[in-house]
């Protein structure tokens, strides 16, 4: 008796590890989604950088973005989060300010407050809809403060050498894409490609990401996108997105997220 | 402006000028300059018996200036520009401050500088710093609106609130309307006139006496953001005096609040004020303004992709309407006056062409105003505007009915460096 209790136990636990190495090999969906999330936006407590928008048009005439930007993690990762940029270029709009609360909670709008310094004005931002162009470029608000992955339906449609390839289906919609699919790094988790298909499988604006580098922060290294192209084929415009000067786990105070630094930002968000 | 403070005030324009071209060339750690050439001109629609053709006709430049040091930060913006419309060069020092973050609760900011709070948007109630909306109806970019003040702003900052406390030590009017650009309403003549019929105004301009004190007390509770107010100084525009024939600024006392925040899927404000007349407490002196309540309540919404709609309402209550009436002659204001404003904005090709239709309508004075304006930036560096000022009104004596003859259109091209 004691014998077959002992196999029973030893099959049991077999059993056990083999699922949970199975799980280790192919993690679910959702789990994959999340990861991904994390990787994109949540990694360290807080960030910071420069980032840089080329944007070219359809005639070929180019333009040029340039902001600092900080990111606080309020909440759990995937949860609410505070984030501030202070525009360097163009020279029109120098040392605007722009801040953000965003709220993770699908239908809790963000808030978000623009500063212009010519006027000494403090305005408020509707922010219903995120699915618009940030400063002009081919990014969206989404591409850059996230989209929730609460919102989409997510179904793993390829698994390759290098990628899990998931369609996304917004659960809701209201938005101009019928589905998207990302091709996300198995090592990473980082969305390599992210492809928005209207009606009809019709390929209408992609997210191409063409540099990765490690950012060490104390112990950590984090994998971050330093370089990426997002096209609309509708409109024939491109915009290439640098990020540099990345810092992680700054410690930047709770404080700098509120009107106080809107009206006057501090040094290291101007520089 | 004399003439002697219109020339320290060009050498000033110069000396910031070649240091900041200097700084620049060098590229100089802690100091960075940019700034603006603008041609604007523009023309009246309508015949104006007392105004010239041309409503704007201008050439700007504009240098800014900024330096960081540890512990503080310098900036400098000033304008210098050729007014064909006045046969004038003019020079306008827009900000001259010094701003220091002292410790972790405390911000200072001493010098010229513009200033803004309150919730309206292009409505103003505890807002009593200067504004200019001379060149803001003759078509000057909208930062114009505001003018500087010189002042000390201090900032206190703490969990439970935040306070905002700004003197000025000699009194700032606002740069209204006087006829010079624009033609209004006299009520000298008791008709329209231009800046012939100029009166003497008495602007209360004794240092640490004729002051203006501001305060706000605000805070944010979950994103809403509330605001107590206080101002005690002098009406920013004169009031006429018929029996001496002059214009005097009165005292002017004003208490107010305001909350802003999340309604629906868009932006709601709430704002009131209490003006409170010292120098005519009953009433009943014709040559002092009322004392007043205002009241505000606006809400803004993106209605499409890259479209936004804001919609306000606006009142002044006369507050000692009884003994106005007795006193006041045959124009009579009315005991209250509404106001509407609806405002569309839209963005196109990338968000390189903004359309904007800001519409004030007051169906009390039966009066309004149109301000539609196209801006194209062409490049990063070169944008175009066109724009139209429309006033429209039965009576000749309400606020934008007396504008009536300077609807004008206006063109500006701006190069910014």
């Amino acid at each position: 008796m004691k014998r077959i209790a002992k196999m029973v136990v030893m099959v049991a636990a077999l059993l056990f590890a083999g699922l949970a190495i199975a799980k280790a090999e192919e993690p679910g969906v959702r789990e994959i989604v999340d990861h991904s999330n994390y990787v994109s936006l949540y990694q360290g407590d807080d960030s910071k950088g420069k980032l840089q928008f080329i944007i070219t048009d359809k005639q070929g005439r180019t333009r040029k973005r340039v902001l600092n930007i900080l990111r606080k993690d309020t909440g759990a990762d995937g949860g609410d989060q505070k984030y501030f940029t202070c525009f360097i270029a163009p020279s029109d709009v120098r040392n605007m300010t722009f801040m953000v609360h965003k709220h993770a909670d699908i239908g809790h709008d963000d808030d978000r407050w623009l500063y212009m310094p010519g006027l000494d004005l403090v305005k408020r931002i509707a922010a219903s809809d995120k699915r618009t162009s940030f400063v002009g470029s081919d990014f969206l608000y989404e591409d850059i403060s996230g989209r929730s992955p609460e919102e989409d339906d997510h179904e793993l449609v390829e698994t390759t050498d290098r990628f899990y390839v998931i369609k996304n289906t917004p659960k809701k919609g209201g938005v101009e894409f019928d589905y998207y699919l990302a091709s996300i790094d198995k090592k990473t988790g980082i969305a390599m490609k992210l492809e928005y298909y209207k009606k009809n499988d019709v390929l209408y604006r992609d997210i191409v990401v063409k540099e990765v580098q490690n950012v060490p922060a104390g112990d950590n290294m984090y994998p971050t996108v330093t370089r990426s192209v997002a096209r609309d084929y509708e409109k024939g415009s491109s915009t290439e997105m640098i990020f540099s000067g990345i810092v992680y786990d700054t410690g930047i105070r709770d404080n700098v997220f509120t009107e106080r630094y809107l009206r006057k930002p501090s040094r290291d968000v101007l520089r | 402006m004399k003439p002697c403070t219109t020339l320290a005030g060009m050498l000033l324009f110069c000396a910031m000028a070649i240091i900041s071209f200097t700084a620049a060339a060098q590229d100089a750690p802690g100091l960075e300059m940019n700034g603006f050439v603008e041609v604007l001109g523009g023309l009246r629609l309508r015949d104006d018996p007392y105004e010239q053709d041309a409503s704007v006709m201008e050439q700007r430049l504009q240098i800014e200036c900024r330096g960081y040091a540890d512990v503080f930060d310098v900036q400098y913006r000033g304008d210098v520009y050729a007014d064909w419309v006045l046969e004038e060069v003019k020079y306008d020092t827009r900000e001259l401050w010094f701003f220091t973050r002292p410790t972790e609760y405390m911000d200072v900011k001493i010098g010229r500088q513009i200033l803004t709070w309150g919730t309206g948007d292009l409505v103003f109630l505890n807002d009593l710093f200067p504004k200019d909306w001379q060149s803001f109806f003759i078509g000057r970019d909208p930062e114009y609106l505001k003018a500087p003040s010189d002042a000390v702003k201090l900032g206190f900052f703490s969990d439970i609130v935040n306070v905002d406390l700004v003197y000025t030590p000699q009194f700032d009017p606002d740069r209204y309307i006087t006829g010079e650009y624009i033609s209004h309403w006299s009520p000298l003549s008791g008709n329209i006139a231009g800046d012939k019929a100029a009166v003497a105004v008495h602007t209360p301009d004794t240092w640490f006496d004729d002051h203006e004190i501001a305060i706000r007390v605000h805070k944010n509770v979950n994103n809403y953001e509330y605001a107590l107010y206080g101002y005690r100084g002098f009406w920013k525009t004169p009031d006429y005096d018929a029996l001496f024939r002059e214009k005097n600024h009165h005292r002017l006392h004003v208490y107010g609040g305001s909350v802003r925040g999340s309604v629906f899927s868009g932006i709601g404000n709430l704002e009131l004020a209490y003006y409170r007349s010292p120098d005519d407490s009953e009433g009943s002196n014709p040559s002092v303004s009322n004392s007043e309540i205002r009241g505000l309540i606006g809400y803004t919404q993106d209605i499409a992709k890259d479209c936004n709609l804001s919609v306000q309402y606006f009142l002044e209550a006369m507050l000692d309407y009884d003994e106005y009436e007795e006193t006041a002659g045959k124009t009579k204001k009315d005991e209250y006056r509404h106001v509407l404003t609806i405002q569309a904005t839209k963005l196109l090709l990338n968000q390189t062409l903004e359309l904007s239709v800001p519409v004030y309508y007051s169906p009390s004075d039966n009066d309004g105003y149109l301000r539609p304006r196209i801006t194209y930036d062409y490049t990063d560096d070169a944008s175009f505007v066109i724009g139209g000022n429309l006033f429209f009104g039965d009576d000749s004596s309400t606020f934008f009915g007396q504008l009536k003859n300077n609807t004008n259109v206006y063109t500006a091209f701006r190069l910014t460096f």
